[in-house]
């Protein structure tokens, strides 16, 4: 297609402009966490490690940052078992209702996150509690995991249909068992899928909120739900910054490396 | 006598409502170069999955050496299969491809590595070792697929048309190649293609599969000169054939009958027609020819004198046809279909 240069210099201008509404925001709150003044003056006239120390020294943050680690790993987990599982059924075995199957399984990310919320609450609180597993960090994992299984699901689904089965039939002909043909063929050609997979499914259970909202138990406290808790409290504003700004970092990186890893279809599965 | 390499017997195999493959019966002799010849969906290949174990059949057996393995799995089959896309595993260098099944069935490190060379240097790839089959040419693939399968000296290697993306002089070079391969392992091949030059050219035998059966089975000499069904003699080479009218005309008596484009000459005297095609290509010329009896025939001749002016001008001339009486095949399998009124 062909575009006058008048239409092309204003494409470029809208977009310039729709970039810089996500990203300029981002970036200030990067900045913030280096500048000096407490007010967060603008433009900032002095740098400091200030702040980045003293969220260090927040125990209420880093534990936090530990409790997401940990529900992010959790989760993680999860979603690369049962995500590769409902993969390589969808992909290698013809079943009744294979495709609602499909659709069951990528539903969760679109639901919205405050009706998964909601419903995870109430069955915990009338079906699982009652067996005597409480709220905790095991039901943030869980909570999590339902949607984070989409991402490794696609991924390795995606990367199944590449291959077909050709190669592992050429692995069974040469005399390979199941066991061999998976630890020789299969795995090693599905891996960069599982890590783009899981670094995605990683990425999304780091920054969540709402789901995490309703299905932490007691004294479990997230990065994000730990950021809302503080963004009204005036004195913890500059080490909210600073949080912010690691979990940009921790929340991008996964997210670049999956687009690295797995190409073009990584990034579809993250809408 | 011997035990057979491979004996099907009533070998049956349907994908739901359509019938791949409907009743075969076929023995193999060790060490033949066998080849099923066939046209895309005529259930060759999925004989070939049924002998290499991909597809479990719907009735019948499948047995190898004497032993019955219908419902074994590959890795327990003593065969080796070149797939049509070469199924080389990407991730792996050349010579871990063709180590890989000497690895699977734990061959010492020391003695499948020298094997593997020993494979490669067969089949003319030394010092391809360490290239990802990403980085070789499609002949070159072709190459290391069959020494993935040869390496592990199977009793029977299948090729699933091995030879079907390259281009025609590789073509021609690799049908020369594996035949001498065949001969120096002494394994038996079992070879699919739809290719009939193929087919003529590189087997002991050849099978012709028309709609999951088999027409035929003999030597190319004797499939392409005394083919066993109109398919068989339409499909291995051109032929003409006489029905009805002409061929009581022509032959003089009722039945279905063959004669080959080769075996027919243009002359002075003989069965009357008029050119309605010339076709020149290279080494022959084809000409088109309608008889006045009714037949259309296909007549070959070989360019040697004849000049492509010439050629031209005999389109919508009239000519006359001379072929050997004993180059009239009468072809048994259609009787029924032609002496229906």
């Amino acid at each position: 297609m062909t575009l006058s240069p008048w239409a092309r210099w204003a494409m470029r201008v809208f977009m310039g402009a729709g970039l810089g509404f996500i990203y300029a925001p981002l970036m200030l709150v990067l900045i913030n966490s280096f500048n000096g003044d407490r007010t967060f003056g603008w433009p900032p006239h002095d740098f400091t490690l200030r702040w980045w120390s003293s969220a260090w020294d927040n125990s209420g943050a880093r534990d936090a940052l530990w409790t997401s680690v940990e529900a992010g790993l959790g989760a993680t987990a999860i979603a690369l078992v049962l995500g590769t599982m409902v993969a390589f059924a969808v992909q290698r075995f013809k079943f009744f209702g294979r495709d609602t199957l499909s659709l069951l399984i990528v539903l969760p990310i679109a639901l919205p996150g405050i009706v998964t919320g909601i419903a995870l609450d109430s069955a915990w609180r009338s079906v699982v509690e009652p067996l005597g597993v409480g709220k905790g960090l095991f039901s943030v994992i869980v909570g999590h995991a339902t949607f984070c299984v989409v991402t490794v699901y696609n991924n390795v689904l995606a990367r199944l249909r590449r291959t077909g089965t050709n190669l592992e039939e050429a692995s069974a002909d040469l005399g390979a068992v199941p066991g061999q043909t998976f630890r020789y063929v299969t795995f090693p050609l599905i891996r960069s899928a599982l890590l783009a997979g899981g670094l995605l499914a990683f990425a999304l259970s780091f920054d969540e909120i709402i789901v995490t909202t309703f299905t932490a138990g007691p004294g479990i406290t997230t990065l994000p739900i730990w950021i809302f808790n503080n963004l009204f409290r005036p004195n913890q504003a500059p080490v909210v910054n600073v949080v912010a700004a690691i979990l940009i970092v921790l929340s991008v990186l996964p997210v670049w490396f999956a687009q690295r890893l797995a190409g073009p279809e990584a990034g579809a599965s993250r809408t | 006598m011997t035990t057979p390499a491979i004996e099907l017997t009533g070998l049956r195999k349907s994908f739901g409502a359509v019938e791949a493959v409907a009743g075969i019966d076929l023995e193999i002799a060790d060490g033949e170069f066998f080849s099923m010849l066939g046209p895309s969906g005529s259930g060759k290949t999925t004989v070939l999955r049924m002998i290499a174990g991909f597809e479990l059949p719907t009735a019948g057996t499948v047995a190898l050496s004497g032993r019955d393995v219908t419902r074994l799995a590959p890795f327990e089959r003593d065969v080796n299969t070149v797939f049509q896309d070469y199924a080389l595993f990407p991730h792996m260098t050349v010579l871990e491809n063709v180590e890989y099944g000497l690895k699977v069935r734990k061959v010492g490190r020391k003695d499948r590595r020298a094997r593997a060379v020993d494979a490669l240097a067969s089949v003319r790839l030394e010092g391809f070792e360490s290239r990802k089959p990403s980085e070789m040419s499609g002949g070159q693939r072709q190459r290391v697929a069959l020494a993935r399968a040869l390496v592990n000296r199977p009793k029977v290697l299948l090729l699933d048309e091995p030879l079907g993306a390259l281009d025609l002089k590789l073509r021609e070079q690799m049908q020369v190649e594996l035949k001498q391969i065949q001969r120096d392992v002494g394994i038996t091949f079992v070879f699919v293609t739809h290719d009939q030059d193929e087919a003529l050219t590189m087997s002991d035998r050849v099978a012709v599969f028309d709609a999951g059966r088999i027409a035929q089975v003999g030597t190319p000499e004797q499939v392409y000169e005394q083919p066993a069904t109109p398919f068989v003699a339409g499909f291995v080479g051109t032929s003409n054939l006489l029905t009805g009218e002409v061929a009581v005309a022509l032959v003089g008596k009722r039945g279905t009958y063959s004669v080959r484009p080769e075996k027919i000459s243009l002359s002075e005297t003989g069965i009357p027609g008029i050119v309605a095609e010339v076709i020149y290509a290279g080494p022959v010329t084809r000409y088109v020819v309608d008889l006045d009896a009714g037949a259309r025939m296909t007549v070959v001749e070989q360019n040697q004198r004849t000049g492509t002016a010439a050629l031209a001008e005999l389109r919508g001339k009239p000519v006359h046809l001379t072929w050997l009486e004993e180059h009239v095949i009468e072809i048994p399998g259609a009787k029924e279909n032609t002496d229906a009124p």
